[in-house]
């Protein structure tokens, strides 16, 4: 295993983002990104749409490469990796992805397990037992043997948390628990997020554009505007900062542009109208 | 579409023409890497690791290969016998009848069996690898792969590539079979010759270069095919209707690349 000499000091960021700035195309996406998250805590990226939420969630994971800036996980910066140095550090990060994500032509039991048929020597018994453990921490006990398309929404989710944290990581990405979801089932996802990072003593980033949940599970929150980080802080600050637009999200108000008249005539003549 | 103050239309389709053009050979670009990134996995995948597993390439294998047999029988069959056909029709012109052995036999094992197996299977496997590669992009699952720290190049394509690799081939030999016999049956009867005389006089043509002039096109195949479906599969954009449009495109790219290979091969091999 590779040498991860922050590892140990319990306060040191084990997530670290420094003026990370993302394209897509030729469109700037995030325009220098900075923060940190700390072990144990429950990090929440709050942001509408098109805030660049999901970018900098690829950017974390290593999918995409950032233009300029640094990435650091557990210690070590993945933005210049080579892609096996990735997969290595990768077996230490979780990630359940929005839609789930699971194999459709594996079971549920052969998806939890996957990352371990990958990654160990372990006997198969031994591999079923963990799985059958996952799959007891999210409440999914029996279900093994059906396929993700029998399984309903808030299900395939819990599965997917399952194959997430069946190596036990010391990162979990979480995109989106919530959305999709009755507030119902949505609320025991929370619950179990809560759950997994007191007993396991995860590091978990959820990002997310729901505000009860974000508040609910939050330690502390990163709110992402338009590629821009407005505030990071605990619920508390986030609620009580003086900032418009974290007001406006909170509020769910709609933010109008202000309307610059030359633009506008420019729109509407059609110069211009390519660009946008 | 255009808006308003862009280039004329002329300009415009060459803008088009020339975007065109860099897709294509991006994806030439995109299938050369795969096919040396797969060749790399199977030689370094377990130094790295990641070791490629043999059951999904028999999987894989089961359902290129075994699942099409009773189709590619078919159509060798029916290919057979309608050469057979067109071969007396034309001989008897000639009075040269019992000829057509030759042309049976030649036209089967060097040209029919391959193109028709390979155009069968770029239609039913071809398409099929582009769909499920195309499904899996939309929902996540080649992230997913990859941020479990697993290589879908060597998780996805290579077990398909090795599978169409070993089985087109196979299928290859069993189109002459069935096409031979089936030719044979049909000419004996016709010409009132024994299906005995007819396999004596195939065996005594045939050469084993014939064979495997259409056994090499067939891998050539079956590299294109597996390619052609994950470079097309990978470029899907959109939902369900995107599926929809990678896998229409992976079967025209597929049957076009196969029938332009063919082509080349023989004029390469056989002049």
């Amino acid at each position: 295993m590779h040498p991860t000499p922050r590892d140990s000091e319990p306060s040191a960021p084990v997530i670290e983002v420094q003026g990370l700035v993302a394209h897509y195309g030729e469109r700037e996406i995030l325009h220098g990104v900075s923060f940190a998250a700390l072990r144990g805590e429950i990090m929440v990226v709050m942001g509408g749409s098109g805030s660049g939420k999901s970018t900098l969630l690829r950017h974390l994971l290593g999918l995409e490469r950032p233009t300029s800036g640094s990435i650091r996980l557990l210690g070590q910066e993945i933005t210049q990796m080579s892609e096996l140095e990735l997969y290595e550090l990768s077996r230490r990060i979780g990630v359940a992805f929005q839609g789930g994500a699971l194999f459709s032509s594996m079971s549920v039991g052969e998806n939890v397990m996957l990352p371990l048929r990958e990654h160990t020597r372990l006997d198969r018994e031994t591999m079923r037992i963990m799985m059958r453990l996952k799959l007891e921490v999210v409440n999914l006990a029996g279900f093994e043997h059906l396929m993700p398309a029998e399984l309903s929404g808030g299900m395939v989710k819990r599965a997917a948390f399952a194959r997430a944290i069946i190596m036990d990581p010391a990162i979990l990405f979480c995109d989106e628990p919530s959305a999709g979801l009755d507030p119902v089932v949505s609320s025991a996802l929370d619950e179990l997020i809560l759950r997994l990072r007191d007993a396991l003593g995860t590091t978990i980033v959820v990002v997310t554009h729901e505000l009860e949940s974000a508040f609910r599970i939050a330690d502390r929150i990163t709110v992402l505007d338009r590629g821009e980080i407005l505030v990071v802080g605990s619920v508390a600050q986030v609620r009580e900062s003086p900032n418009p637009r974290i007001q406006n999200l909170l509020h769910r108000r709609f933010e109008e542009e202000e309307i610059d008249a030359d633009a506008y005539l420019a729109r509407l003549t059609g110069e211009g109208a390519r660009r946008a | 579409m255009a808006p308003p103050g862009s280039p004329s239309p002329s300009l415009r389709a060459l803008e088009d023409l020339g975007r065109a053009t860099l897709r294509a050979i991006a994806s030439l670009g995109f299938g050369a890497q795969l096919l040396l990134d797969s060749i790399a996995w199977i030689a370094l995948g377990r130094r790295r690791g990641q070791a490629v597993h043999a059951a999904p390439v028999f999987s894989e294998m089961m359902q290129i290969g075994v699942r099409a047999l009773p189709i590619v029988s078919l159509l060798a069959a029916t290919v057979g016998v309608m050469l057979s056909i067109q071969g007396i029709y034309q001989l008897r012109r000639f009075g040269a009848e019992d000829q057509v052995v030759i042309g049976v036999a030649f036209g089967m094992t060097r040209e029919f069996a391959p193109l028709i197996t390979g155009i069968l299977v770029a239609g039913r496997s071809g398409s099929a690898l582009a769909a499920r590669l195309a499904t899996m992009t939309i929902s996540q699952e080649v992230d997913a792969l990859r941020v479990m720290g697993i290589n879908p190049v060597r998780f996805l394509v290579v077990p398909s590539l090795l599978a169409m690799l070993l089985v087109l081939p196979a299928l290859v030999v069993w189109a002459d079979l069935v096409s031979l016999l089936v030719a044979g049956a049909y000419v004996s009867s016709e010409l009132g010759m024994t299906l005995q005389a007819f396999v004596l006089q195939t065996l005594d043509l045939l050469t084993a270069a014939d064979v495997m002039h259409g056994v090499w096109k067939s891998l050539f195949f079956a590299v294109l095919v597996a390619l052609i479906g994950i470079v097309d599969g990978a470029a899907v954009s959109g939902g369900a209707e995107g599926v929809g449009r990678v896998t229409t495109n992976s079967v025209v790219h597929g049957i076009t690349a196969i029938v332009l290979t063919d082509m080349l091969f023989v004029f390469a091999t056989t002049r």
